[in-house]
């Protein structure tokens, strides 16, 4: 073995060897890292009771019910297989919409209403001009006028 | 296969030498790329559905960001091939990338952070994505630090080159951190596979930002680097021959 090649197999060891431990550590603290919980997560009871979390899935359409007069606001996070409801009393992002993600912080309550101090919208990757979507949501709509006439 | 471009690139004189006739097309190019994508990308694209107006900081966030990451990937290269041939120019190429990948680090955090307020609702949060990237601007920060404790040019040279290479381990953690955990983050609009969600109208802007910010590094990075050869080389011959000083 030349002096370069041992140098070599020293370069690729230390990658190796940090690729190594790299993966071990995160596999560890897999959980940790974790941003949020999925509402599945939620009631499979990997939270403890009383304990601060983020909660993270898709507001349900037609959930959001605002009341009068306040800021006050309850909605229902799912990710379409088991539901947690929020309730929440401040201003909600932008993004916030139905349909679309949502990261909670907060704990439950004895109820099992997430009770959350922070609400924040989670974007996805999707970018497109308005007009587009509009006419992708008419040709949603027509599509699906078009399977319930079939039905 | 023939190595003897590689060899000879390890040669100060001749790597400055190319390296000077690179620099003017690299840095003309990136003007005009960037323009062109600047213009396409605030004036020219559509507004977003969701996001309207705001999601065009994308022209220089991800462009910053893709770099950062880079940057970082041709540093640690460099100095992998420097500590392998011990090969001076390698090192002082490696030691160019780590202020200006540091900076692009920088302005991707800033950026992100300015976009996540009104979109997130948030300027910051201890995200997958946030936090490794994070972890890179320390990484170069380090990197430097190290380099600038060390008096002897060659001891720098490896020690800092030991560090790029084991921090090379956040470069898979930052691009997939988006898919293996729950993130803030959204996913991988472009860097998948599949079509891009994006339509052409707002990509190609995209695409000419990025190629602006890659030949605009690169022609920094060219710029530094032939600093650095003609510090580590000041006494050396070619470089009296070169200013015609009498030998």
């Amino acid at each position: 073995m030349t002096a370069r090649q041992r140098r070599m197999t020293l370069v690729a060891v230390i990658i190796a060897g940090v690729g190594l431990a790299g993966a071990l550590a995160l596999r560890a603290f897999r959980e940790n890292v974790m941003f949020y919980f999925d509402p599945s997560k939620v009631a499979a009871g990997q939270v403890r009771p009383g304990e601060h979390f983020r909660l993270g899935g898709m507001v349900v359409k037609g959930s959001v019910q605002r009341a009068a007069g306040s800021l006050d606001v309850r909605f229902v996070v799912t990710d379409f297989a088991h539901d947690v409801p929020v309730r929440y009393d401040k201003v909600l992002p932008d993004l916030f919409k139905e349909g679309a993600g949502v990261v909670a912080l907060g704990r439950l309550d004895a109820q099992g209403t997430f009770v959350a101090d922070e609400v924040l919208a989670k974007h996805d990757e999707k970018y497109m001009p308005p007009e587009v979507a509009r006419s992708l949501k008419q040709g949603q709509a027509a599509a699906a006028l078009k399977s319930g006439a079939s039905n | 296969m023939d190595w003897t471009w590689f060899h000879r690139f390890g040669s100060p004189p001749h790597f400055y030498r190319i390296a000077g006739k690179l620099i003017p097309w690299c840095a003309w190019l990136a003007a005009i790329s960037g323009v062109a994508g600047l213009i396409g990308g605030l004036v020219l694209a559509p507004p977003d559905y969701q996001q309207g107006e705001g999601y065009r900081i994308i022209y220089v966030h991800v462009p910053a960001a893709v770099l950062s990451t880079m940057a970082y990937a041709t540093m640690a290269t460099a100095a992998g091939v420097g500590l392998i041939w011990r090969m001076n120019v390698a090192h002082a190429v490696a030691a160019s990338c780590a202020g200006i990948g540091a900076s692009f680090t920088f302005l991707a955090l800033v950026t992100g952070s300015l976009w996540g307020r009104p979109m997130w609702g948030t300027y910051w949060q201890w995200d997958p994505r946030l936090t490794s990237e994070l972890v890179m601007l320390f990484l170069y920060l380090g990197y430097m630090g190290l380099r600038g404790a060390i008096d002897d040019t060659a001891r720098a040279d490896r020690a800092s080159a030991v560090l790029a290479l084991v921090g090379v381990i956040n470069l898979p953690i930052i691009h997939y951190s988006v898919d293996w955990w729950n993130s803030l983050h959204q996913g991988h609009t472009l860097l998948k596979f599949g079509k891009p969600s994006m339509p052409p109208s707002m990509l190609v802007p995209l695409l000419l930002a990025m190629l602006a910010f890659v030949l605009y590094f690169a022609a920094i990075v060219l710029v530094r680097a032939r600093g650095e050869v003609l510090r580590r080389e000041r006494n050396a011959r070619w470089i009296a021959e070169l200013l015609g000083a009498p030998s």
